[in-house]
């Protein structure tokens, strides 16, 4: 019998698979330490170190890991509904240029939780907006959405691109960036949270948007777990033919999921546009969007797992920049390869020890 | 410089940047038109581009650095291979994966070796390819209309350019005059319909992403050692996800790859030529327009209102064999 | 010395799990004879013709062909040895020609243009030869079912089979295509190949075949030549003398007519005729049962009146009200259940806890949640309730539906629908894989909606299921009605009525 249709517990299926496959990830970012000439322990240290050793140094991982968590959840409810959503970096590009012509437009009049909100709603609004081509396209007229995302991050860039260096663009300055807003367009940084715990946070951006973030967590929970849209979207990404059953309307509930994806992608702008910069820059996406394919890989689709994903690579974004200072053999691209190594076998070789696995339960439970 | 010397300048340089697209997408056409999604075609033409440039620079021999472009290039597609085939994993995630650990493993290895930032050492001489001077090129030149486009824009190219070009027909007597090729693309279409005919899907599967990983290989030799000299940090600068649109653009047919490709490029070059340039009667026109169009074009080719592009239709499908 | 026999199977034994698909299978057939195959769904006729094609292994038992043992690893050993099959779904690839399609697999050489000319002539001998008329250069989605299906024949004939297994051939075509099938399996057999038919078709056994073996629940049960056999017994051996399984039930109670269907006319995906001008009434109080074998139309019906499928032509009321093409959301609002026939792929999601299963479809009624959040309290006390009352095993509403057996998967489905109280009830091969002690339990819940006046409308491909739950029979044979009775009819006049023999 095929070791594809044996059961495995829970504990198995969720627990050690993915923690195997992640071991095997890390495992080989550490043979190419290793390769170049590296001790991977010694860089695990620094690493660790870089990104959880001082106050600032924490200040800059949750900062990071504040991005991930957004983009993440983008990528997970997407996911949920059978969609793969690799367009969260240009809804977040775009996003970011709601969140920065709120800030713009209230700055000068309003104080910051004034701004906060609307600013919470244009980045969404206009992140959602970038999302919804590609989504009316898949639920309409069955263009794949993965395709279709990946031009509109192309169609993002160019497009703000433009704007900025056309539009925004300060009157005799050469940066192709924004004016910087005024504290009423600026979200606050958590010191006091951090000294809480006792710390310092310095210059580390860690701001407002992780609060948001975390809410966000939670009503993604409570959208795919509690609601009766998430349900929905649930049904139709685990079987599209039990969906058409259960009177679930395909294109409805395509276009939504891929709206709320896109709304979260777009509010990860507000951590570095409204939380750190002060204002709207080329590129201030970075990769995010992509970081938040490993991060619900990882996270396996679920907002706490997320969270979780979302710190380790933010231990790995400011961890990595510390160490190419200490090592610098080792540059902070190395992130890259492990969020890369991360995706392949969390992902795509997801199943890959489960007929090992499988043989060893049978052998031990003595079936 | 008066309209023709423009035109001849912009059709140069359309040449030039259309190459590396050109094959890029006759590599997706292999694996797509055999069932493989591949996303991965970036990252292909990057990690090929790095190891291109490192062996051309230790070795002296552009020749080698192309084979070391293309040895890395089908190690990626076997990678491939082995999680979307093997293991029948998603093949987007696995080509999302690989072009992470490309952009990712180039640098680190690239600033490990040679501690210039990623960058690798500049390549003289036999180490990269050079141009060549077509015969009468210089006779050519004061020729008339033909003299500067024979000498500026068929001659003067390396020889890579010249092999992009022949790859094209050769892709399409490969897929239409060879059994290879019928098979490759009844596998791409109906997985089911070979098996039963006593064809390995897996096997036919791997042998169209060798061919993949070689078309990669010489695209990522051309950016490094051929149009540059050098291995430059993220150097395919999305052109694998153009090459991607390209691919579709071309309704996954070799002659039409070729010509999305040369238009593709020729956006390229105008935006490139149009940078700071105004038209007349309607102005400087931004250069973005022309940096996006190609992906506006394929989205729109995409949603059916210019002709439907319909994908191979086993394409992103694990083959399970079942009655 | 007689020549030896085309296939001699000899003690083919083959299990997957628990199911035992083929029980010590010996099968002898002649050269050059059209040697039929018949059985209902599930009496193991594809496994068996999936082991000689190669697709599986026999546990045990041994294959001779031309009187030579050997062992069918793959469908390449399979081609090999002169066997070729024409199988149900089209092995075809659809956007090449005729011609590529029959040299994929046997080209005749790494480069196309060496076997080309040689294939193009050959393909042109084999059609003269047998008949066999398409145009090579034809593109298999441009041509008819029929061509289609010959394309599949020259497949086989151009790789040198002597022995064609042709699986439920005539399931996909039209009555003039059939007929012309089978000439071009006559010549097929005059010119010394020898054919192998399977169908649940009796007429076509009648027909073409000289001789037929009748395979019942994985046992090769009867051998007889066509000539001295008749219909009555061949359905009887089909269908064997089953104890029928006895549901204590009333007098049924009909009242007024509460789903009504007229003309309703159902095309699928590749525009053929499904459901073909199908009319019936149900009334509250009666179970209407559809007789049938798979793929007769019975499934496109069910869901066409579950709004699942969009009727091509045709009307379908309930309670007088027209409600054909809206959409299944809409129709439970308006009382109609649905038990579908595929529960892993329809009725459950079969990787969500069973609670969540429990109000699929449902889950917007408000008892479940008010507003935009579902009450999972309110789900999981109902959940448990339900497993009490059918007492559904494990009683863990947390637990993955996968993780549950096929019978308790079945309760969770019949449990959620029944329990809507709906006013009518669809139901579509309610017991299948499903154990003994589910399926009575499964009956009687059937059998108390009716007596609550409930219309109750029953597919299935088991006979004895629909002849004890049902107060009418209609049968259904290529998308029509093609016969109504009473559950007191005889097993063998309902089988004639199915094998389209009447």
């Amino acid at each position: 019998m095929s070791t594809a249709s044996v059961p495995l517990p829970n504990w198995i299926s969720y627990g050690v698979l993915p923690v195997l496959n992640l071991l095997v990830a890390f495992f080989i970012s550490g043979l190419v330490v290793w390769s170049i000439g590296e001790n991977p322990f010694q860089a695990l240290k620094l690493l660790i170190e870089g990104a959880l050793g001082r106050g600032e140094a924490i200040g800059f991982t949750l900062f990071y890991t504040t991005s991930f968590i957004f983009t993440g959840l983008s990528v997970a409810v997407a996911f949920h509904a059978g969609l793969f959503n690799i367009g969260s970096e240009g809804q977040a590009y775009v996003g970011g240029l709601g969140a920065a012509l709120v800030a713009l437009a209230l700055d000068h009049y309003v104080p910051w939780y004034v701004t906060m909100p609307f600013a919470v709603i244009g980045a969404a609004l206009f992140g959602a907006a970038w999302a919804f081509i590609p989504a009316w396209l898949q639920a309409k007229r069955g263009s794949h959405v993965v395709i279709t995302t990946i031009m509109f991050n192309f169609i993002a860039a160019a497009l703000m691109v433009y704007l900025l260096v056309n539009v925004f663009i300060v009157p005799g300055k050469m940066a192709p960036e924004t004016r910087t807003f005024l504290p009423g367009g600026q979200l606050p940084k958590l010191d006091w949270l951090m000294a809480l715990f006792g710390m310092k946070l310095g210059p580390a951006p860690f701001n407002v948007s992780f609060i948001i973030a975390l809410v966000m967590c939670y009503l993604v929970w409570l959208l795919i777990w509690r609601s009766k849209l998430g349900y929905e979207m649930r049904t139709l990404g685990i079987s599209p033919s039990a969906a058409v059953y259960a009177g679930i309307p395909y294109s409805r509930t395509v276009i939504i999921a891929m709206l709320i994806s896109g709304g979260l992608a777009g509010m990860m702008a507000l951590n570095p546009v409204m939380g750190a910069s002060a204002r709207l820059q080329v590129e201030f996406v970075a990769g995010a969007g992509f970081v938040g394919i490993a991060v619900s890989l990882m996270g396996r689709s679920h907002p706490l797992g997320i969270v979780f994903a979302a710190f380790l690579f933010g231990i790995l974004y400011q961890g990595g920049a510390d160490l190419s200072f200490e090592m610098p053999n080792i540059t902070r691209e190395m992130i890259v390869v492990i969020q890369g190594l991360v995706i392949l076998f969390a992902g795509a070789l997801e199943y890959m020890f489960r007929p090992a696995v499988v043989r060893i339960y049978q052998t031990l439970s003595g079936k | 410089m008066d309209y023709f010397d423009i035109f001849v300048s912009i059709l140069g340089s359309t040449i030039r940047l259309s190459i590396p697209l050109i094959f890029t997408a006759l590599a997706g056409l292999f694996s797509e038109r055999a069932g493989i999604v591949d996303i991965g075609l970036e990252g292909k033409m990057l990690a090929a581009a790095f190891a291109a440039a490192c062996l051309a620079y230790v070795s002296g021999s552009a020749w080698i650095g192309l084979l070391g472009g293309i040895g890395i290039s089908i190690g990626f597609s076997m990678i491939h291979g082995f999680a979307s085939i093997t293991n029948r994993g998603n093949q987007i995630v696995s080509g999302v994966a690989l072009n992470f650990i490309a952009a990712g493993l180039t640098i680190v290895l690239g600033q490990a070796w040679f501690s210039q930032g990623g960058r690798t050492p500049g390549l003289t001489g036999d180490a990269r390819f050079s141009p060549i001077i077509l015969p009468g090129a210089d006779f050519m030149r004061d020729v008339p209309i033909v003299g500067p486009l024979y000498a500026n824009v068929i001659s003067g190219n390396n020889i890579l350019t010249y092999l992009a070009f022949a790859a094209v027909p050769l892709s399409w007597w490969i897929l239409y005059r060879t059994r290879f090729g019928l098979r490759l693309r009844a596998v791409g279409e109906n997985p089911a319909a070979v098996d039963t005919a006593g064809i390995s899907v897996s096997w036919l599967r791997f042998r169209a992403l060798i061919v993949t990983g070689i078309l990669g290989g010489f695209a990522g030799a051309y950016l490094a050692i051929a149009q540059s000299a050098a291995f430059i940090n993220n150097m395919s600068a999305g052109k694998g996800y153009i090459a991607l649109a390209a691919l579709i653009f071309a309704k996954w047919k070799p002659v039409p790859v070729m010509l999305a490709c040369l238009l593709f490029g020729f956006l390229d070059a105008v935006a490139n030529f149009m940078q700071g340039k105004s038209i007349p009667m309607i102005g400087e026109v931004p250069v973005q327009i022309f940096q996006a169009l190609p992906y506006v074009l394929t989205c729109i080719l995409l949603a059916g209102f210019i002709g439907i592009a319909h994908p191979p239709k086993a394409g992103g499908v694990p083959y399970v064999k079942e009655r | 010395m007689t020549p030896h026999p085309a296939i001699e199977l000899a003690g083919i034994d083959k299990s997957f799990g628990a199911v035992h698909a083929n029980k010590n299978i010996n099968l002898t057939v002649a050269k050059g004879s059209i040697h039929g195959i018949i059985g209902e769904n599930g009496a193991g006729k594809s496994t068996l013709m999936s082991i000689l094609y190669g697709f599986y292994q026999a546990d045990r038992g041994e294959i001779r062909i031309d009187g030579k043992p050997i062992t069918i690893r793959d469908s390449q050993t399979a081609i090999a040895s002169g066997i070729g099959m024409v199988h149900q779904h089209f092995m075809l690839v659809e956007n090449f020609t005729v011609l590529e399609n029959v040299m994929l697999g046997a080209e005749g050489g790494q480069l196309l243009a060496k076997g080309v000319a040689g294939a193009r002539k050959e393909l042109k001998r084999l059609e003269a030869e047998y008949g066999l008329d398409v145009d090579p250069d034809a593109i298999i989605e441009e041509l008819p079912v029929g061509k289609q299906q010959r394309v599949e024949i020259l497949k086989a004939l151009y790789r040198g089979a002597e022995i064609l297994i042709l699986d439920e051939p005539t399931g996909v075509l039209t009555p003039a295509e059939a007929d012309h099938l089978f000439r071009i399996l006559k010549v097929l057999r005059d010119q010394g190949k020898t054919i192998l038919l399977i169908t649940h078709k009796l007429r076509e056994i009648m027909a073409i075949t000289d001789e037929v073996s009748v395979m019942r629940r994985g046992e090769m049960v009867a051998t007889r030549k066509t000539a001295e056999t008749t219909v009555e017994e061949l359905a009887e051996l089909m269908v064997g003398r089953r104890v029928l399984l006895r549901v204590e039930k009333g007098e049924a109670q009909p009242g007024k007519v509460l789903l009504s269907v007229k003309n309703l006319t159902v095309k699928d995906s590749r525009g053929v005729t499904m459901v073909d001008d199908v009319s019936f009434d149900v009334r509250e109080g009666e179970i209407l049962g559809i007789a049938g074998v798979a793929g007769n139309g019975q499934s496109e019906l069910l869901e066409a009146i579950a709004g699942i499928r969009k009727p091509t032509s045709g009307e379908i009321l309930i309670d007088g009200q027209p409600v054909a093409g809206l959409d299944p959301a809409r129709l439970r609002e308006l009382g109609l259940a649905h038990i579908p026939e595929d529960r892993h792929h329809m009725g459950l999601v079969l990787k969500f806890e069973e609670y969540e299963n429990s109000v699929l479809g449902y889950h917007r009624d408000p008892r479940y949640g008010r507003g935009a959040l579902l009450d999972l309290d309110a789900i999981r006390k109902d959940a448990e309730e339900k497993i009490a009352k059918y007492d559904i095993r494990p009683p863990n509403p947390r637990l993955k539906t996968a993780n549950f057996s096929g019978g308790n998967q079945q309760k969770i489905v019949v449990a959620r629908e029944i329990e809507r109280d709906p006013k009518m009830l669809i139901i579509g091969q309610p017991t299948r894989g499903v154990d003994i002690g589910a399926i009575e339990f499964i009956h009687r819940r059937i059998v108390e909606m009716r007596d609550a006046q409930k219309a109750v409308l029953l597919v299935s491909v088991e006979l004895d299921e629909i002849r004890s739950l049902s107060d009418r029979i209609i049968v259904m044979f290529a998308g029509k009605v093609v016969g109504e009775a009473t559950p007191d009819a005889g097993e063998q006049a309902l089988g004639m009525m199915m094998a389209g023999a009447v």
